[in-house]
């Protein structure tokens, strides 16, 4: 794995990052899952198959990702429920965070998610239908249970035009990425999830400036996610993107990097990670 | 069999489903009586302090009797805080004041909540992080955290130091979650389960 050097603003960042608190900058592996099994899109279309989603998120735990997200893609626009079993099964074994998202419409929706064994939810195209449901979520599980979703598109526009997008990428919403952030938090949220769909699958990298004005916008943590490619994108996230967590799934799951390399890369330049991991 | 005291604060399948991992049994009750024959006792515990309202009832007077009795007893996350005097988060809900002090925010200068894998800095002899190297990462959610006490057997930085794991004679308590630190937290788990 080859990394350029990083420039030294960026270092100073990240130390300054480092001096202030010991928490580790998370990699979170994503499983993206359609009827049971995990596939992943080049920007949400040709998707391709990678496997039982049970089996690969162990596999990811063991290997050091900090978390597992399982994404149920196609739930929301076909209409189905995530699909429960699927999550009792994969929670059975795994014993880091475990976050589930698709297809969670309402207050009941998200309890069989948590009682199948999820520890967060991440909602999306029904907290925009009904944002009022991430304060339900939250007064009943938690705020720390609550991740909100936001799929994000800005073409070549300024950051401040990103809009969010719903149903999986399928419709645009009208919605302002920054100002629906801030309503998330205020509502409850207790993590956004944010995904560039300019850059989502294909690896041209984390859209930084966008993560980080959201990051700047919110004082809850933001998770980056779409678009990582190389070891170099996840230091450009964690230092200018001002991440918390950077989420990818294809480059773990079709072996193109090993968590523990890329994390070692990633400690090397200075970015505080759980290790060993 | 560890009574798994479910006082309505969240989720708890992924406490039930760890201790069960490192070969527990264990038995998710809110009744006094289950509560009065286990011989252990673990109290998760996520989201607002108000929830241990729930516990100012014959629930959690069976608890305190229990702990009285010697019986081990393991608060996580809200469960441990529940063991300090209180919470600026729910001032009017009391704690069990096991231990001194009031649980408060994060400062404002920090994100909030704090979320993520962070370092423990171990302070003294402990029975529940025995085998448990000093400096080691565990999962942490909260958005408000206990002092840094005599009984404080661990502590965590961020936006200050505060107090990661707590013991006293048969009374143990944990910021982090063991369920969801890896193999760091079921070793943890596991030294619970063997006392």
């Amino acid at each position: 794995m080859k990394t350029s050097a990083p420039s030294d603003s960026l270092n100073n960042d990240v130390l300054n990052n480092a001096l202030s608190t010991h928490l580790a900058k998370r990699i979170i592996a994503c499983l993206d899952v359609d009827a049971g099994r995990v596939v992943k899109g080049v920007q949400f279309e040709q998707l391709r198959d990678a496997g039982d989603p049970a089996k690969l998120a162990q596999i990811h735990a063991e290997a050091g990702a900090d978390e597992i997200v399982m994404l149920d893609i196609t739930a929301t626009a076909e209409g189905r429920r995530t699909l429960v079993d699927t999550v009792r099964r994969t929670a059975r074994h795994l014993f880091v965070p475990f976050t589930v998202g698709g297809g969670i419409r309402t207050l009941a929706d998200a309890a069989g998610i948590f009682d199948a064994g999820a520890d967060k939810i991440s909602v999306n195209s029904a907290a925009v239908a009904n944002p009022g449901l991430i304060g339900e979520i939250a007064a009943r599980f938690g705020s720390q249970a609550v991740i909100v979703a936001v799929d994000a598109r800005r073409g070549s526009s300024d950051v401040t035009d990103a809009e969010v997008w719903v149903a999986g990428g399928r419709k645009p919403t009208g919605l302002k990425a920054l100002q629906w952030a801030r309503e998330a938090e205020a509502r409850g949220a207790g993590e956004i999830l944010l995904t560039s769909m300019d850059r989502d699958g294909t690896g041209a990298g984390f859209d930084c400036q966008l993560t980080a004005a959201i990051a700047g916008e919110v004082s809850i943590p933001v998770i980056a996610s779409g678009g990582a490619g190389n070891v170099q994108h996840f230091i450009e996230v964690f230092s200018a993107g001002k991440a918390d967590a950077a989420l990818a799934a294809s480059i773990f799951h079709f072996g193109t990097h090993a968590v523990a390399e890329l994390k070692q890369t990633l400690r090397d330049a200075g970015i505080p990670m759980r290790w060993p991991c | 069999m560890i009574a798994i005291v479910d006082y309505g604060a969240g989720n708890i399948s992924s406490v039930k489903k760890a201790l069960e991992h490192v070969g527990a049994e264990t038995q998710v009750t809110n009744d006094p009586q289950v509560v009065a024959v286990a011989s252990k006792l673990v109290m998760p515990g996520v989201g607002h302090f108000c929830r241990c309202q729930g516990l100012n009832s014959n629930l959690g007077s069976a608890v305190m009797q229990s702990i009285s009795r010697g019986i081990p007893f393991l608060g996580i996350c809200v469960g441990m805080q529940w063991l300090f005097e209180g919470s600026t988060e729910a001032p009017e809900t009391p704690g069990a004041a096991l231990f001194p002090g009031q649980c408060c925010k994060f400062p404002p200068h920090v994100k909030s909540p704090h979320v993520g894998w962070n370092r423990i800095e171990l302070r003294h002899e402990s029975r529940l992080l025995r085998g448990i190297q000093d400096g080691a990462f565990l999962y942490y959610t909260h958005s408000f955290r206990a002092p840094v006490v005599e009984q404080t057997a661990a502590c965590t930085y961020y936006g200050g130091t505060f107090s990661a794991a707590v013991e006293r004679d048969n009374i143990f308590g944990a910021q982090f979650h063991p369920e969801k630190s890896g193999p760091t937290g079921l070793r943890i788990l596991e030294n619970f389960c063997a006392l």
